[in-house]
């Protein structure tokens, strides 16, 4: 059955090549992950996400005050 | 051979457009990453079947379509981006 819905998840982290491995074959395991991608970062994409979380947080603390 | 030879006349009128330069609108606005969670920019490098357009119509520098490229695929690959549809703008 094809599915029209998802729900991600995105998360940046630092680690040794040999985690990607070992992650990537939980995520595997895990029937509730449809489908992942690990992705390097460069370091302009690290400063673009850098960039995208300040924006966000900015917004959450507009919408507190 | 008439008289009046030297009058051209086409069929259809020539155009006298001006070309409009090609520009790589990432050099221009300075953006340096492509990202591929963000499907509706990446949609302006596709045509209406979802294929990549080429470089010769974006005007983008090989640099940044190599970039823009693996952002589509990567997109693609999490069904942010269709693999093949029809009316896709």
């Amino acid at each position: 059955m094809k599915k029209s819905t998802g729900f991600y998840h995105l998360f940046e982290f630092k680690s040794t090549p040999a985690f990607v491995d070992k992650l990537e074959t939980e995520f595997r395991r895990d029937e509730k992950v449809i489908r992942f991608m690990t992705v390097k970062l460069d370091k302009y994409a690290a400063e673009y996400s850098q960039k995208r979380r300040n924006l966000l947080k900015e917004k959450a603390t507009e919408k507190e005050e | 051979m008439t008289a009046n030879s030297s009058e051209i006349r086409y069929l259809t009128p020539p155009s006298v457009e001006i070309k409009k330069k090609k520009y790589c609108r990432f050099k221009k606005n300075g953006i340096k990453y492509v990202d591929y969670k963000d499907p509706e920019f990446l949609k302006k490098f596709l045509n209406e079947q979802g294929k990549i357009l080429p470089r010769r119509l974006t005007g983008t520098s090989l640099n940044f379509q190599r970039k823009v490229a693996r952002s589509i695929k990567r997109a693609r690959h999490l069904a942010l981006l269709p693999y093949v549809t029809d009316m896709l703008k």
